[in-house]
């Protein structure tokens, strides 16, 4: 393999869009006046909390370690004490809190010694652990545990690639740090390389970033790793897609809802691969990251090394503030950002770009027009699908047929949206289709879990009352057998009344006892036999049964009513 | 802010209105030929029929209770009337060319939901209605271009019999058409006809505004790219075999409405397939059927049933050629 190639192949669809890139070098942001510092900063399970409110922790220093396989520790970016552990706003589409350690630094900035090792003489397991450890995360934007991308377990791998491409316009925090920090990019190349035994490394950059892709060549010859190579991949959103990177670079396709292990492939952001190497060989924490603070509303755009914690108004002030108060900050970049709630929020692995875009270079709601067919959506999909058709079946809530059009198969970019002449939020019906059907689906598991629970109550119940059942008519018999015994004895001591246990026996004998009442006038004295009910004892219930389980959610409202009062209340 | 706030953030540039007015340039070249070898009675006709649309439009939208403004300023209602008239002949009487245009977008486009919501192409539906109802005035078209004042007297008075047959002649596929029902051959049929480098001009005119369109990619290549190969297979195979009895494809894609029909009809968004292949079969049926209605058919010209057909065919179309999705077999 030469050390820089031209990408052979291409993705369908797509779009040029007007990049507004920026080719500043990153600075170091200033230490802030406060760190809230999210639990959860990577999908799957929150971190739990390690320290306590008035603790003085230094940089680096774990707050909340791992909890669960799909998870990782988030450490302290400076030193200072512990302020609060509260629920603050976080970054999130949602708009809502989440429980944040809140950090008031002491201006000292003391980090925890570094403590180095050899990444390349280790094993892969400890090398894993040691990545675990420092809270790595993928930094392009989905925030996935890396530790858990670099385990193939059995499949084998034979492609790492390194997602340069940053297809969306006005990020360059991967620009910045591939033109500045190659070498360290490189270093953490090898380390994931050995961590999966692969043999090949593909850096895929957009030709718009010429000074990455020159910086990159440099090092890597200087490296002479021949199992190196920077690919020049065309500009065309969305290239930085996970799936359309891949294709570009290999022409493989991951399959529907399969991941690019299925097809040997390992992809990661290049911001990973310097934190990787900083973890491995120097044992720092994940604590800072790269974050482009632009857009039209930002006075002097910039890139900024910022120490992860850091609300986004300290930022916006270091970036000369907003040229406009009626802004909407994005973070990520306008085709797949989410708008934040406010400036409070802190910056979070995941935070690659804070945009700030005023309201005439944003999208105008009130101009959507009928769809007219045009199709141009399903031109610009990169996915292959119509959009179209998606939105049709979305809009008239048949979610079942936005299935069969494989809704879940899009990948949210917004070129369809992009270029509706129309003007419709086609995306935003996607998602609301999506979530309805995730809900239904939710809904669908909880009445099955239900109906199966009730189910099996009906079978105990039904089994208990064929107990009692039976323990009754034991009863009954032993009782009619006594009495019979008794019968028998009285019979053979020469008795002449009737007088029986048996209803049916006592019962003719009162009809005899009346109709000689007729005739004779003697009083029946046997009116009412003794036990035309065999009695039980009150505490005869069956109590072989086992009460029920006693777990909360077993014992529904209702469910249970007819049940408390009765044989299990003991 | 009265914005979405899910993404993409991004301002659209295409619009629905700047598609259709794109559309209306790419006409101009092929509205001058016209007007060079008809007249004015082209221009007169498009007025006559944009005026009628937006007031039908407006009218309608009223009815409908839907914003008037902002519907009537998407200038669909008037490509629809411009395609409309451009069909006509020049020396068509007002009225007819205000009926058709009112019907097309009363029946073809506002009964059936307005925007986007036709089955069928509206101005082929308007030509269709007024073709079936009043053939005669339909085959009013001069040799050369018309002065003005006998023109607006056509247009507005009606003229004479005697000096209506002096103005008017066959076009190039009618006089094909009863040249070969009376064992003519092709040659014969066509000799001396003086609108035939008229009519090949103004299909050229009209290529050029739709590879424009192409080329800006405000349509789709597929459409017009079918269309011409369905109609110049169709025509090759029998004008190989017997090029003194059938017309030469060259021949019919410079006649009648080959172009206009092939890049500015069939590439209505609405009522056209909307997936690539869909696109393609659609396409390719039109140029076949263009082909069997001029040949075989009741009509000198086909375009505007080969459309309507096709329309029919659209949801199924659509259904079956959606394309490979990512990642699927």
């Amino acid at each position: 393999m030469s050390v820089h190639a031209q990408a052979q192949f291409r993705f369908p669809g797509g779009l040029a869009l007007d990049y507004h890139k920026l080719s500043a070098p990153i600075q170091d942001a200033a230490l802030p006046q406060q760190l809230v510092v999210p639990l959860s900063q990577h999908i799957g399970q929150p971190a739990k909390c390690l320290v306590s409110i008035g603790e003085h922790v230094l940089g680096g220093q774990p707050l909340a370690a791992a909890e669960g396989y799909v998870s990782t520790p988030v450490h302290a970016a400076t030193s200072g004490t512990v302020v609060a552990i509260e629920p603050r706003p976080v970054p999130h589409p949602s708009g809502l809190s989440a429980p944040c350690v809140v950090i008031e630094p002491d201006g000292q900035d003391t980090q925890q010694p570094d403590t180095p090792a050899d990444g390349l003489a280790m094993d892969a397991t400890a090398l894993r652990n040691r990545i675990r450890q420092a809270g790595v995360v993928g930094l392009g934007g989905a925030a996935f545990p890396s530790f858990i991308k670099l385990n193939p377990g059995s499949s084998v791998v034979d492609t790492l690639v390194i997602n340069g491409a940053e297809c969306e316009p006005y990020i360059s925090c991967d620009q910045a740090l591939m033109r500045e920090r190659a070498d360290d990019i490189l270093n953490g190349v090898q380390i994931m390389l050995h961590a999966l035994d692969a043999q090949r490394c593909l850096i895929g950059v957009e030709d718009n970033k010429p000074d990455a892709i020159d910086a990159l060549i440099d090092a890597v010859s200087r490296r002479g790793d021949e199992r190196v190579t920077v690919v020049t991949v065309p500009t065309r959103y969305p290239q930085g897609g996970e799936k359309q990177l891949i294709q570009t670079l290999t022409g493989r396709e991951i399959p529907s809802h399969g991941l690019p292990l299925d097809i040997g492939i390992v992809c990661h952001n290049p911001g990973t691969a310097v934190a990787v190497w900083e973890a491995v060989t120097l044992g720092r924490a994940l604590t800072h990251r790269v974050v482009t603070v632009t857009g039209p509303g930002i006075a002097n755009p910039c890139n900024l090394r910022v120490r992860i914690g850091t609300p986004v108004r300290e930022l916006l002030a270091q970036a000369g503030g907003l040229v406009d108060p009626d802004v909407r900050l994005i973070m990520g970049g306008p085709m797949m950002g989410f708008a934040l709630s406010g400036a409070d929020v802190p910056v979070v692995k995941a935070t690659n770009c804070i945009l700030a875009l005023r309201r005439q270079d944003l999208r105008p709601d009130a101009a959507a027009m009928p769809c007219i067919r045009c199709g141009a959506c399903a031109d610009a999909c990169p996915a292959g699908l119509l959009p179209q058709q998606l939105y049709w079946h979305a809009r008239a809530q048949e979610f079942d047929k936005t299935q069969d059009y494989k809704l879940f198969d899009c990948i949210e970019c917004g070129c369809c949206a992009q270029v509706c002449p129309s003007q419709i939020p086609l995306v935003q019906y996607y998602r609301h289709a999506k979530t309805e059907i995730w809900a239904e689906e939710r809904a669908q598991r909880k009445a099955d879990v239900a109906r199966q629970r009730h189910e099996a109550r009906q079978a105990r119940l039904e089994r208990e009352e064929a107990e009692k059942k039976a323990a009754r008519e034991a009863k009954k018999a032993a009782l009619r057998a006594k009495a019979e015994k008794k019968a028998a004895a009285a019979q053979a001591a020469g008795g002449e009344t009737a007088a029986t246990d048996d209803p049916v026996a006592a019962a003719i004998a009162r009809a005899k006892a009346k109709s000689r009442d007729k005739t004779g006038g003697a009083p029946a004295a046997a009116a009412k036999p003794a036990a035309t009910k065999p009695d039980l004892p009150p505490e005869a219930g069956p109590k072989t049964s086992q009460p029920d389980s006693p777990g909360p959610s077993d014992n529904g409202p209702g469910t249970d009513r007819r049940e408390s009062p009765s044989g299990d209340a003991t | 802010m009265n914005t979405t706030l899910s993404s993409p953030h991004l301002p659209v540039r295409p619009t629905v209105g700047g598609l259709m007015r794109r559309v209306l340039m790419a006409l101009l070249p092929g509205i001058a030929a016209m007007v060079i070898c008809f007249g004015i009675g082209v221009i007169s006709n498009l007025l006559i029929a944009v005026a009628a649309a937006l007031a039908t439009e407006a009218a309608m939208l009223r009815l409908r209770r839907r914003p008037v403004q902002r519907f009537l300023l998407d200038w669909t209602a008037v490509l629809t009337a411009v395609l409309f008239a451009l069909a006509l002949p020049p020396l068509a009487p007002w009225w007819l060319t205000a009926t058709g245009s009112a019907l097309a977008i009363v029946l073809g486009k506002q009964l059936y939901g307005g925007l986007g919501q036709n089955p069928f192409n509206p101005a082929m539906v308007g030509y269709v209605v007024v073709l079936i109802s009043f053939p005669t005035e339909l085959t009013y078209w001069s040799q050369q271009a018309v002065a003005a004042g006998t023109t607006l007297q056509a247009q507005w008075l009606g003229l004479g019999a005697e000096q209506l047959d002096g103005l008017t002649g066959a076009t190039p596929l009618d006089a094909l058409r009863s040249g070969l029902s009376q064992d003519l051959l092709v040659d014969e049929a066509l000799a001396g006809l003086p609108g035939r480098t008229g009519w090949l001009w103004i299909n050229l005119a009209f290529l050029a505004g739709g590879l424009w369109l192409c080329w800006r990619r405000d349509i789709s290549w597929r459409i017009p790219a079918a269309v011409l190969a369905g109609l110049g297979l169709m025509a090759l195979l029998p004008w190989l075999l017997d090029a003194d009895r059938f017309a030469s494809p060259l021949f019919h894609w410079t006649s009648g409405a080959a172009m206009l029909g092939a890049f500015f009809i069939a590439t209505d968004p609405v009522s056209g397939a909307t997936t690539p292949r869909g696109k393609l079969i659609f396409g390719v049926g039109i140029g076949l059927l263009v082909y069997v209605i001029r040949t075989w058919g009741g009509y000198p010209d086909g375009m505007a049933f080969a459309v309507l057909l096709m329309n029919l065919t659209v949801p199924l179309l659509d259904a079956h050629t959606q394309p490979r999705v990512y990642g699927r077999p």
